[in-house]
């Protein structure tokens, strides 16, 4: 794929931003805070980073990301909408009756979706599994899964990067979109993850720290991968919970609740204007 | 069985590259074999059951056949909900083997009894279960494992059952296979319970009833038309296996049984109480506390037609 220049990924950043925020919005469901905060590393990656086609959905040589923290599918969905899989209107059947689109990242009849998640933990084992596939065939595809922070409580995570780390998967990647604030509470006051890139490197990883909304060190951490040789790869971006719009940051609270149709076009003009 | 099965897979692993073999690090002396053959198709997960089926999934998405193997419950029960979400919502090509099927591994403690698993699996959609019933059964599931489409759950014992097909019996997942027939009473038999059954069925036949004996090899999807056929047929049926009464074969034939609108036979389970074992007891022993051995399992049929029509032959 041909990288794409920092203001295509700011501008498709917005869109799906606007679009997971009428899809909440319309459906009344919950995790519009953990959809914005990943709106940058989806728009990077499928914008610049990862090589898919969506004419081929199955292509056997594809990069493969799972979205492990399902609960994001809003924007997955916006995301796999705008690289082309699906067509964008479709994107209103949204958690509805009689739709496709669950309100947890299902791949049940959605093109682009490569797992279905939403009980969290389940996403790295599963990359793992591909990573090892693929580097035993010495394929050159390599796999991305997207985890939230909170996630990182899940002791599955920690088996397979454990397992990553020993057989050396430096086709795999993880990005954490670590933006500090789980379903309660903030991260440090449920389980503390920190040091959480020692934690990594401990297990053989090579980690890098970015800032998870600035698309140019996305892009360029991505673009540096693999970081290291015989070592699977983490990208740890720093980010913040319903990043966009400003009566949203770091408050639990829209973690749960949709925004009403007046909030919504407050919250559409704020992503506008950004 | 679990000789049977490993012999067979690497058979197959030997003509089929795709065919892969992933351990939750158990099967000292059994997989040896297969890793050193097949490096490149062998995986030890180690002590990860989670990662183990999540491993399995991410393979079989990209274009293998993965077999995972561990004791009962922990290739099961500790990894449920992968098992459930990953391997049958994505209808992954994996195959999740259990050995120590029921109370195999007796002593060894509550742990290590894999009692409910059949029901469990058995919910499961998309979910195929199949408990082969002695070491040629286990060999011909095997090899119809690896061409059925989709997850499956296969149920083993260990080491050392007895044979009981003297020759190869046509084998096709979700057909029982009928090993004597008669119209007085059914034995339907499922895992190592077949060996039992089989010998409480010669005991019956020589007292003069016309027993029809069954193996019910694959649980789930449940051969509705063999049971309906007994039912229908036979004045008694009985189910016979080494797991729970909730929920396994005897749940399965009776949720068939109970939708039969024709006059049909009543049922009796056999199997074990669904209970916590409290006194230590090797497979043998354990089986007597549940009367599942053959002297016990005789006896409770005998009473039961008796009752039902006052003589057994």
């Amino acid at each position: 794929m041909k990288p794409a220049a920092d203001q295509d990924l700011n501008a498709l950043a917005k869109r799906l931003r606007s679009h997971a925020l009428r899809m909440i919005s319309a459906a009344k469901t919950s995790h519009i805070g953990s959809c914005l905060s990943v709106a940058d590393i989806l728009a990077v990656l499928y914008g610049s980073i990862l090589r898919v086609d969506p004419k081929r959905p199955g292509w056997p040589e594809r990069d493969r990301l799972i979205m492990s923290k399902g609960h994001a599918a809003a924007i997955l969905y916006a995301a796999v909408a705008e690289a082309g899989f699906m067509p964008t209107e479709a994107l209103a059947e949204y958690a509805r009756n009689g739709g496709q689109l669950y309100g947890h990242a299902t791949h049940w009849g959605v093109p682009g979706v490569e797992m279905s998640s939403g009980s969290l933990g389940h996403g790295l084992p599963v990359g793992a599994g591909m990573a090892l596939t693929a580097k035993r065939a010495g394929a050159n595809w390599r796999v991305f899964v997207v985890m939230s922070d909170g996630e990182c409580d899940e002791g599955s995570n920690w088996e397979a990067i454990l397992f990553a780390g020993h057989h050396q998967l430096d086709n795999l990647n993880i990005v954490i979109d670590y933006n500090k604030i789980q379903s309660l509470d903030r991260v440090e006051k449920t389980l503390r993850l920190e040091p959480l890139a020692d934690k990594l490197r401990a297990f053989g990883w090579e980690v890098r720290e970015v800032d998870g909304h600035d698309v140019r060190a996305l892009r360029e951490a991505f673009e540096a991968l693999p970081l290291a040789a015989a070592k699977p790869n983490a990208i740890i971006a720093h980010t913040v919970k319903g990043k966009g719009v400003s009566w949203m940051e770091g408050k639990v609270l829209w973690h749960y609740r949709a925004p009403t149709p007046e909030e919504l076009e407050t919250a559409l003009a704020e992503v506008a204007a950004s | 069985m679990r000789t049977a099965f490993i012999q067979t897979l690497n058979e197959l692993a030997d003509r089929d590259e795709r065919v892969c073999l992933i351990v939750g690090d158990l099967g000292y002396s059994v997989i040896e074999e297969f890793a050193s053959k097949h490096p490149d198709q062998f995986v030890n997960a180690g002590v990860s059951e989670q990662n183990m089926i999540g491993l399995a999934v991410g393979m079989a998405l990209t274009g293998k056949v993965v077999f995972t193997y561990s004791i009962g419950n922990f290739g099961t029960l500790r990894c449920l909900e992968q098992i459930r979400n990953d391997v049958c919502y994505h209808r992954a090509e994996v195959k999740v083997v259990a050995v120590g099927g029921g109370l195999a591994y007796g002593n060894l403690g509550v742990t290590h009894h894999a009692s409910e698993d059949v029901a469990i699996m058995r919910s499961l959609p998309n979910m195929t279960v199949v408990a082969p019933g002695d070491p040629v059964e286990a060999r011909l599931a095997t090899r119809a494992v690896v061409a059925l489409n989709g997850p499956c759950y296969l149920r083993l014992g260990k080491a050392g059952e007895p044979v009981v097909h003297a020759k190869e019996p046509d084998f096709a997942l979700g057909r029982a296979i009928t090993l004597l027939d008669g119209s007085d009473v059914t034995l339907i038999a499922s895992g190592g319970m077949l060996a039992t059954s089989d010998r409480v069925a010669r005991a019956l036949t020589d007292q003069g009833l016309g027993v029809r004996l069954i193996s019910m090899h694959t649980v789930k999807p449940v051969d509705r038309q063999a049971i309906t056929r007994a039912a229908t047929e036979t004045r008694y049926v009985f189910t016979l296996e080494e797991h729970s009464v909730e929920g396994g074969l005897g749940g399965a034939v009776a949720e068939v049984m109970a939708e039969i609108e024709a006059p049909h036979a009543p049922l009796k389970r056999i199997g074990l109480r669904p209970e916590f074992n409290t006194t230590v007891g090797d497979q043998t022993y354990l089986k007597k506390v549940h009367g599942l051995d053959e002297e016990t399992v005789l006896k409770t049929i005998q009473q039961i037609i008796t009752r039902s029509y006052g003589r057994v032959g």
